[in-house]
């Protein structure tokens, strides 16, 4: 932890607003009886004490975005033209106060969004143009399971600076070289003293963690139950097909494409879609892939748990931050599901051997 | 891929113009375009199979297959059948009208590995138009491969696409052409009879051949089975699929089926390829 960093509590609001002065600052705020996501404005103090309610993502990928504006002219004649203006620019922002779950929620965007054929040059230059200062979490609520999919209290992964709460303050550490920038503040001390108390706040928060599960057979028992429609019809039975999860969740990266026509000029927008709609995948001829909740449900957790994993080195589409959980109106709980997926085909695979 | 603008930005579309229209059947209209930027027009090179996506400026976009081949390089042409909103409105532009094109997305028919064999077509309806593209690539290409078979049916005659193109096609000696129906109609001269069953009857010999099929699912199902009783093996039949798609790039996250995304993976899958995926269709 060398080059570690002390912010006193007394500074925070201090150091965000050096912060805000080159760059937009979200932070979490409590609004409602929510914690969301927002600009940091003056007289707004961070709500530090839960997790947020919303993920982060929507400050690198908002809800609704422009991708470009259309003019049409048509010239005396009768010959028309079409001009189009992309919208890429970003202005640089920093997220102040995601907890590790919803930062490694970006790290699952990134392969998706540039790591692949294409890039997405809206994503990138989003991306690019933020910097994302985490909190370490002092201990999970009942719904967390980061460390089910490899993550943890204080992973840093996707992070440029790790803040861990100690009595007082914040140790901060750099994870990345933007991070390192941010800590050369005048506001901030050197922070040796209080990296043993630091350490000491993570491996609590660690040990206070239930055991993780081991999901590892997921992707094959998930793919393997496929065809089993009663399990979907059973696992999906009380689900809504609301969305509250897929707009919450920090991996959920899907979107949809509309038009907004004004006459001789308009924008095309790319906003947050949700896979559980009977929209989402209805044809025009009337067709519908995935016609019921159940074959949407099958999609979405195998997307997270099966596809995404065999198409990405076995990484999980989900940071285990739980919000799914929390804020499902009729208690769906994506761990029982796929624990569930797991414990059939192995039951079913005993059955054989027996036989 | 070999398109600068996709690599730069895949979601902004090329601006084209509407050459020519073709209302091919009732339901079906004909398109050919060339991208306004006669430069891009010029270095635009795809492979046949290979889709794109059209744009009617405040509607929305589709997708659809690019059915001139590439040999063939004065326009674009795409066939739309009339079906929702962005097909309608589509329905509505004429020669001089601009459109968006974000092409070319998608894989390639494996014509290369295709080269010396004999070759199959079946389509049916407007499953015609991915399999144009391929047929005339080969025609241009003609000593590259073996025997071309064509077997096109259509529920009646009106509803036969590609028009202009059957004269040369039925008249051709180095291609077999048959036209069919579904019902008997009046000064129809071609064969009636149900896809499936007519290819029965034509029984192309499945040794060193590639059937490349196309039309409605129903049609392909049944197809599908007659070519497996002709002696076909999962490696030589190739079809290619639909979904709904918003992105092309294999982001937006709709048209997979498992891990495969058609718009980036697909559209042209082997059927043993379709048969390793989960069966979502």
């Amino acid at each position: 932890m060398t080059g570690a960093k002390f912010l006193s509590k007394e500074k925070l609001l201090d150091w965000l607003a050096e912060l805000g002065q080159t760059r937009r600052v979200f932070m979490p705020v409590e609004e409602g009886g929510k914690i969301v996501f927002r600009p940091c404005t003056n007289g707004d103090t961070p709500a530090l004490v839960r997790d947020a309610s919303a993920s982060p993502k929507g400050v690198v990928f908002p809800s609704s975005a422009e991708l470009f504006r259309y003019t049409k002219t048509k010239a005396r004649g009768g010959k028309s033209s079409m001009e189009l203006k992309p919208g890429t620019e970003f202005e640089p922002a920093l997220i102040f106060g995601t907890r590790p779950c919803g930062a490694r929620g970006f790290t699952i965007f990134d392969r998706v969004y540039t790591g692949g054929k294409f890039n997405d040059p809206y994503y990138r230059a989003a991306r690019e143009n933020t910097l994302i200062v985490t909190l370490a979490c002092e201990g999970p609520e009942n719904t967390c399971f980061c460390n089910w999919v490899g993550s943890g209290p204080d992973d840093p992964t996707g992070s440029d600076v790790l803040a861990t709460p100690v009595e007082g303050g914040f140790v901060l550490e750099s994870v990345s070289e933007r991070g390192e920038a941010l800590l050369e503040s005048p506001l901030l001390q050197p922070a040796e003293a209080r990296t043993a108390e630091a350490d000491s706040v993570k491996s609590r928060a660690r040990a206070e963690l239930p055991p993780a599960r081991d999901i590892s057979a997921a992707p094959q028992s998930i793919r393997a139950l496929f065809d089993n429609q009663k399990f979907w019809d059973e696992v999906s039975s009380k689900c809504l097909s609301c969305g509250a999860c897929t707009y919450l969740c920090p991996t959920c990266y899907c979107f949809t494409i509309t038009d907004e026509d004004h006459g001789d000029s308009g924008k095309r927008l790319r906003s947050w879609d949700n896979c559980m709609s009977y929209q989402f995948s209805l044809e025009a001829s009337g067709h519908n892939p995935r016609p019921t909740k159940a074959h949407r449900l099958r999609n979405r957790v195998g997307h997270k748990f099966s596809y995404y994993p065999q198409l990405h080195e076995g990484l999980l589409a989900c940071c285990g931050c739980g919000r799914c959980i929390r804020s499902c109106p009729v208690s769906m709980d994506i761990r029982e599901i796929v624990l569930d997926a797991i414990d059939r085909v192995q039951a079913k695979n005993c059955e054989v051997v027996h036989e | 891929m070999n398109n600068a603008a996709l690599a730069v930005n895949p979601y902004l579309p090329q601006v084209a113009t509407v050459l020519k229209t073709v209302q091919e059947t009732p339901n079906i209209k004909t398109f050919q375009l060339r991208l306004d930027d006669e430069e891009a027009m010029a270095g635009f090179s795809f492979e046949p199979g290979q889709v794109g996506q059209l744009s009617v400026f405040g509607v929305g976009e589709s997708t659809f297959v690019i059915n001139s081949p590439p040999t063939r390089k004065e326009y674009l042409q795409f066939s739309v059948m009339r079906s929702g909103e962005v097909t309608t409105r589509l329905h509505g532009l004429v020669a001089g009208d601009k459109i968006g094109v974000r092409a070319p997305l998608g894989n390639a028919f494996p014509y290369e590995a295709m080269r010396g064999k004999d070759i199959v077509f079946v389509g049916g309806g407007i499953g015609m138009a991915p399999l144009r593209t391929l047929l005339l690539y080969m025609l241009d290409n003609r000593k590259d491969y073996g025997d071309i078979v064509l077997l096109y049916g259509a529920r009646t005659p009106n509803d036969m696409a590609f028009k202009g193109d059957l004269p040369e096609w039925l008249g051709r000696k180095d291609i077999s052409t048959t036209l069919t129906v579904d019902v008997e109609s009046l000064g129809w001269e071609h064969k009636v009879g149900l896809i499936p069953n007519v290819l029965k009857e034509i029984h192309p010999n499945p040794e060193n051949s590639v059937a490349i099929t196309c039309g409605p699912p129903i049609m392909i199902k049944f197809t599908l089975q007659a070519l497996q009783e002709l002696g076909f093996q999962d490696e030589q039949i190739i079809t290619t699929l639909e979904r709904r798609m918003k992105c092309g790039i294999g982001i937006c996250g709709r048209c997979n089926i498992g891990t495969s995304y058609i718009c980036v993976d697909g559209p042209v899958y082997t059927n043993a390829q379709l048969k390793s995926l989960p069966n979502e269709m």
